[in-house]
């Protein structure tokens, strides 16, 4: 059965490689934390939690201290680019497209076919293995196709990788941080503060706070998810529901989508925020948050007058 | 209730408003609310180590980066601005909405894996609307391509958040299944996502009227 074990071993794989060219660039800050990484997918599931925790410190340290470097490995240039774009053409779409087709097409038969029966993935797991493949695919298909040097993919992936910096591994480190909240109790805390606010009385103020809260925890928490279960039963269920009779679907459903704004404005959603202003090379890290605050504060209201007519209304 | 805690939600809201290192202050805020909640320091360590080691799955998604990249470096992103610069009558403003409407139908079929930063919007949507943008405007300010970058990039999450939910077999519908039904209130995975419908709609409208404002925006005040 193919596990995520498998694909921490392809992932250890590739930030080896990337600390070693980063090591022979005399990029130590780099090395180093590429290296850990490395450590933490190849051997994570073996040491104890505290030697994980260490691995954790370690790269924080790193970075911490500005160790990271942008690298500038060789490549082509802008004018070579657009002469290789021009004789290649639209057969240069096909090998990106291969990856979300693997993903999909593969998920898809793996779930509506008997092909599923086979236990041939880890249960619920197919989807980011299939990803795995299709990239091993792709990149066989592309170094067959264009036949670049040997290590052209390592070092492109590299400069790409050094672009994005620590930010690559702060999606993984803010679920990390959502755990030891879990564990201190943080959303108990803020689900008692949320019911102690709540005006008594008004099912329209009840409605705001229960919106309000979703989206400024999911803010704070940088998903909805763990904004999501302490809401709902804080003021979802307890007083939504049971005492002013609104109707479950509709405060269970759309309550998650007013967490959902919360997201889009947060620079702790890192991996929706922060990573692509990195990836796109943006002057201001929260370039991609101004662009969605004034979605995100529209449709919150729309999002509070649809609880509010389709939960009591309707 | 001790409300001690709370101060390392603070210490995150602080430490990204001075423009601290982020992993400098997730670590800190995580070793300060364990403390406070009367954890020992190596068991909040040994908490934050298990946590970051099984949420793993989150950064494997960067093995693409070497298959972008070598596409990149044969001229990926010139082929895609090249593809828009050949149509006649593109613009910015008819591509991202289009892009928002093509995120959110495949994302509420349950598609989601099609789009995202990495794989779609660095090396295709953003050098497209890029291009675009261009055509009708004319040459772009530094500021300007950023903010249009950052649009395409906005475009992809409003898509995929307020389309998924619409596909009932998707993480967050059974988390909401879940949380209603401990509590005491079964509910289908189909009446929850029948009601993501209104906001996806809403969404559609809202981005897409700022994206055609933000292009007709772009137009008038460079020139």
């Amino acid at each position: 059965m193919i596990t995520y074990e498998w694909l921490y071993g392809l992932a250890g794989a590739a930030f080896t490689i990337w600390s070693l060219l980063s090591l022979r660039d005399r990029r130590w800050g780099n090395a180093g934390f590429w290296a850990l990484l490395a450590a933490s997918f190849l051997i994570g599931s073996h040491v104890s939690d505290f030697v994980n925790g260490l691995l954790v410190l370690a790269m924080v340290a790193i970075a911490g201290l500005g160790g990271l470097k942008r690298s500038d490995p060789p490549t082509t240039g802008a004018e070579e680019r657009q002469r290789l774009s021009a004789k290649l053409g639209n057969r240069l779409f096909l090998p990106a497209l291969i990856v979300p087709l693997t993903a999909v097409a593969g998920t898809l038969l793996y779930n509506y076919t008997p092909l599923g029966q086979t236990g041939l993935f880890e249960a619920r797991r197919e989807t980011l293995i299939l990803f795995g493949v299709g990239v091993v695919v792709a990149l066989g298909a592309a170094m067959l196709w264009l036949r670049p040097p040997l290590l052209a993919p390592a070092q492109e992936g590299r400069r790409l990788l050094d672009s994005i910096g620590w930010a690559a591994i702060l999606p993984q480190m803010l679920a990390a941080l959502g755990a030891v909240f879990a564990l201190a109790g943080v959303g108990e805390i803020i689900g008692g503060l949320a019911s102690a606010v709540i005006p008594d009385g008004s099912v329209f103020l009840t409605v705001i706070v229960f919106a309000l809260g979703m989206a400024l925890f999911t803010m704070i928490m940088g998903n909805a998810f763990a904004a999501y279960p302490v809401m709902v039963a804080a003021i979802g269920i307890p007083l939504l529901v049971q005492q002013y009779g609104g109707r479950p679907a509709v405060i269970g459903a759309v309550g998650m989508l007013a967490g959902f704004c919360g997201t889009l404005m947060t620079p702790m959603a890192a991996n929706f925020n922060i990573v692509p202003a990195a990836l796109l090379e943006l002057k201001d890290q929260n370039g991609v948050i101004r662009q969605q605050i004034g979605t995100a504060l529209a449709l919150w209201v729309c999002n509070v007058a649809i609880i509010y007519v389709g939960a009591f209304l309707l | 209730m001790n409300t001690w805690p709370l101060l390392g939600i603070a210490i995150v809201v602080v430490g990204f408003a001075l423009r601290f290192n982020p992993l400098l202050v997730v670590v800190a805020a995580a070793l300060a609310t364990g403390v406070l909640a009367g954890l020992e320091p190596v068991a909040v360590i040994e908490a934050l180590g298990k946590a970051f080691n099984d949420n793993r799955y989150i950064s494997v998604t960067w093995i693409i980066l070497p298959v972008i990249g070598l596409l990149e470096r044969y001229g990926l992103q010139q082929r895609a601005r090249a593809v828009i610069e050949g149509m006649r009558g593109a613009t910015m403003g008819k591509l991202l909405v289009a892009y928002l409407a093509f995120r959110q139908l495949t994302s509420a079929l349950g598609m989601k894996d099609i789009g995202g930063h990495p794989q779609a919007v660095r090396p295709l949507v953003a050098p497209m609307a890029e291009a675009a943008a261009m055509k009708t405007h004319g040459e772009l300010t530094g500021d300007e391509r950023d903010k249009v970058k950052a649009m395409a990039a906005a475009t992809d999450n409003v898509g995929l958040f307020f389309g998924e939910d619409i596909f009932f077999a998707i993480a967050s519908i059974l988390l909401i299944q879940g949380v209603f039904e401990s509590a005491g209130y079964p509910l289908t995975p189909l009446q929850l996502s029948v009601w993501a419908i209104p906001t996806a709609i809403c969404a559609f409208l809202i981005h897409g009227a700022r994206i055609l404002a933000f292009d007709r925006r772009l137009g008038g005040v460079a020139r």
